[in-house]
């Protein structure tokens, strides 16, 4: 790891801690990913996407961007990817998945606040993330009110925010602000980049980004046989990483991985025996490394076999056109593709809930663990929504953050769970 | 062979030896720092048996007994369809922990509820109460305290709540009329537990704080229904894992 120090040291990291950070993070990968057994041989170019996570993807971006290429930062799957790729940017989504300088973001934010935004505000206090420093814009939206009152803060400590208002609802008047919003943020980008956003460009980025959404697409598709093919630590993993990782590269590698998960349906090799109980993981997002309730549900038995959430489904779930008549259509694509997207700061948002019985459906799900972080009141919220849909179907709300102190509790909580879907099965 | 239903909780062990579908040995001591070494006092005097653990306890005790274990939730519903097979809700108000539970008639699980991080209007909560209080726990549970209602406790956090008890107890409030505050904001804590699962009749209310009559007065209250309560609710957990297959 050492050749990187002076990388890091350049971007102005905390060498001590950021090493600490590195070993914990080995140990946690360690101990929750390769201990499991027979994974898919496909899975070492993540792994090794993750023992590199800091290092040599930072050096792709840093050598790029002396290249000429600039760093988009987001935290959000309603930033347009098309349009980033289309001005010549690396699309980067922050670190926000961890326990990491608290203390320090509680000195802009209340205490109250969800463990996502405080992390992604903790990286950047405690010098501990490499990717927003090599970012030249960030952009953020108006997705929850937490976020919004961060982002100002974030904006004066960084300089570089750009902030997208995302309505509140799907009417006319809200899409025709999000229409204004994709058309703001192209501007913007174009300024940053100094590459004009023309419709050919955003054609062919729009083909790039279609690519990863149909390899995301076609390993959710794999995880619907029994046994599953692949571990729901392993795919969740996959779908975390599509969030930085090279798009072309990562495309290539995760259809590699999909083709012997193909030879693995056929001949019913799988990671959790036949008749696991299959579980449907739904609500907030797991910023990556938070591994935590795919962890605590696999080692008690279950096969996750699904993620309804951005770092999941939410992601992949559209396409957006490929063809485009002049640039003021190819935006008003775009723009339309992304209100398809069920987040709960909308409302009403009753798209979620079909999209949810949908996916429990074409998985073939035993039972719903919806998963909320505390304090994000709109999954919270919606969890009431999600049970009574569901009405008598297994369902368990978790509410929790990154810390480990309730693990022992949730544990207990899972098991149960785990054993009132088996006798539902029986 | 007989089957031993081991509950390793927070604040106690509790042991049910089962044989031929009938209890015939209940045991229960301190959990202490070292759970495991008690249940294996508490093992060596009685027959051998086929053991399952539950509780906090129990992935130790699968280790060190290399026995089946069983989680809280289903061991409560099976423990307390074997005290009253009418029952379909079960509330446990435990040490640390809290549940609510709906069975169906064969004793399985179709929903529960469980409190999180916070331990607050639970039997630690009661106790360290009492200790404010200065009384015994049959002091503090005494149902007669229903007469003297004139305070209200607003923390549900143990640490504020003691601190709101020592500030009462300062303003010259008596202490029968604190200890009912407390007893009935654990009684609202457990409702509304039991409120998001629907509570459906009949309910048994079973764990430790069972056993303090003015929790269970209260929480009837709050209900609205009677509340079963078994002689030994402390030991449906153990129960429930003996009758695990």
């Amino acid at each position: 790891m050492s050749n990187y120090d002076q990388m890091w040291k350049e971007l102005g990291l905390d060498l001590p801690s950021h090493e600490g950070l590195l070993n914990f993070l080995g140990e946690a990968y360690q101990g929750i990913y390769l201990t499991q057994k027979n994974r898919p041989k496909g899975m070492e170019y993540f792994d090794f996407v993750i023992s590199e996570v800091h290092g040599l993807r930072i050096k792709e971006i840093v050598d790029a961007r002396k290249a000429g290429k600039k760093g988009i930062g987001t935290f959000c799957v309603y930033v347009p990817e098309e349009l980033v790729l289309a001005a010549n940017g690396i699309y980067i989504g922050l670190c926000a998945g961890a326990e990491v300088g608290t203390p320090q973001a509680e000195q802009y934010l209340p205490r109250n606040t969800c463990a996502l935004i405080k992390a992604f505000f903790g990286f950047k206090l405690a010098n501990l993330c490499p990717y927003g420093e090599v970012t030249d814009l960030i952009v953020g939206e108006t997705t929850c009110d937490g976020k919004k009152k961060a982002y100002e803060a974030f904006g004066e400590i960084t300089g570089k925010m750009h902030i997208m208002d995302l309505p509140n609802t799907k009417s006319a008047e809200g899409r025709a602000l999000w229409r204004a919003e994709v058309a703001r943020l192209k501007e913007k980008l174009e300024t940053v980049t100094g590459v004009k956003i023309t419709a050919e460009r955003l054609a062919e980025a729009t083909k790039i980004v279609n690519d990863k959404r149909r390899a995301l697409q076609r390993l959710a598709a794999l995880r619907a046989a029994d046994p599953t093919p692949i571990s729901g630590l392993d795919a969740l993993l996959i779908n975390q990483v599509a969030f930085y990782d090279d798009p072309l590269r990562f495309t290539a590698m995760l259809n590699k991985l999909c083709d012997e998960l193909d030879g693995r349906v056929k001949d019913k090799v799988g990671v959790a025996p036949m008749g696991a109980p299959r579980i449907l993981v739904s609500g907030s997002p797991m910023a990556i490394p938070n591994w935590k309730l795919h962890h605590l549900l696999e080692t008690s038995g279950a096969a996750v076999v699904g993620e309804e959430s951005c770092v999941g489904a939410r992601n992949y779930r559209a396409l957006t056109p490929e063809k485009f008549d002049g640039i003021e259509d190819a935006l008003t694509k775009i723009a339309e593709r992304y209100l398809t997207i069920d987040c709960a700061c909308f409302t009403p948002n009753d798209e979620r809930l079909e999209n949810i019985v949908k996916m429990r459906d074409e998985l073939k799900a035993d039972g719903i663990v919806h998963y909320a972080l505390q304090f994000c009141t709109l999954y919270t919220s919606e969890g009431f929504k999600v049970a009574k849909e569901l009405k008598e179907f297994p369902f368990l709300r978790v509410e929790t953050d990154y810390s480990m102190e309730d693990a022992g509790q949730l544990k207990t909580r899972i098991e149960a769970f785990l054993e009132m879907v088996r006798n539902r099965k029986k | 062979m007989p089957r031993i239903g081991l509950d390793i909780g927070s604040r106690n062990i509790k042991i049910a030896l089962l044989d031929g579908g009938r209890i015939t040995a209940l045991k229960k001591e301190p959990s202490g720092f070292d759970p495991m070494e008690r249940c294996r006092r508490l093992l060596a005097e009685l027959p051998a048996g086929q053991i399952t653990a539950t509780g906090y306890g129990r992935h130790l005790a699968e280790k060190d007994f290399s026995c089946a274990t069983v989680s809280e939730i289903s061991a409560f519903a099976r423990g307390a369809r074997f005290f009253d097979p009418t029952v379909r809700t079960v509330i446990d108000v435990g040490g640390q922990d809290s549940k609510a539970i709906r069975v169906d008639g064969a004793g399985r699980v179709l929903l529960f509820e469980m409190n999180d991080k916070c331990a607050a209007g639970t039997g630690k909560f009661l106790e360290i109460m009492a200790r404010a209080l200065e009384m015994t726990m049959e002091e503090f549970g005494d149902p007669l305290h229903r007469n003297e209602s004139r305070v209200r406790i607003g923390s549900l956090c143990t640490v504020f709540a003691e601190s709101e008890v020592v500030s009462l107890i300062g303003r010259g409030a008596d202490r029968r009329s604190i200890a009912y505050a407390l007893h009935d904001m654990a009684a609202e804590r457990a409702s509304s537990l039991a409120g998001r699962i629907g509570v459906e009749p009949s309910v048994m209310l079973a764990g430790g704080c069972a056993r303090n009559p003015l929790f269970a007065e209260l929480l009837a209250k709050r209900l609205g229904t009677p509340l079963l309560i078994g002689e030994t609710p402390e030991f449906t957990g153990a129960v429930g894992a003996a009758l695990t297959e």
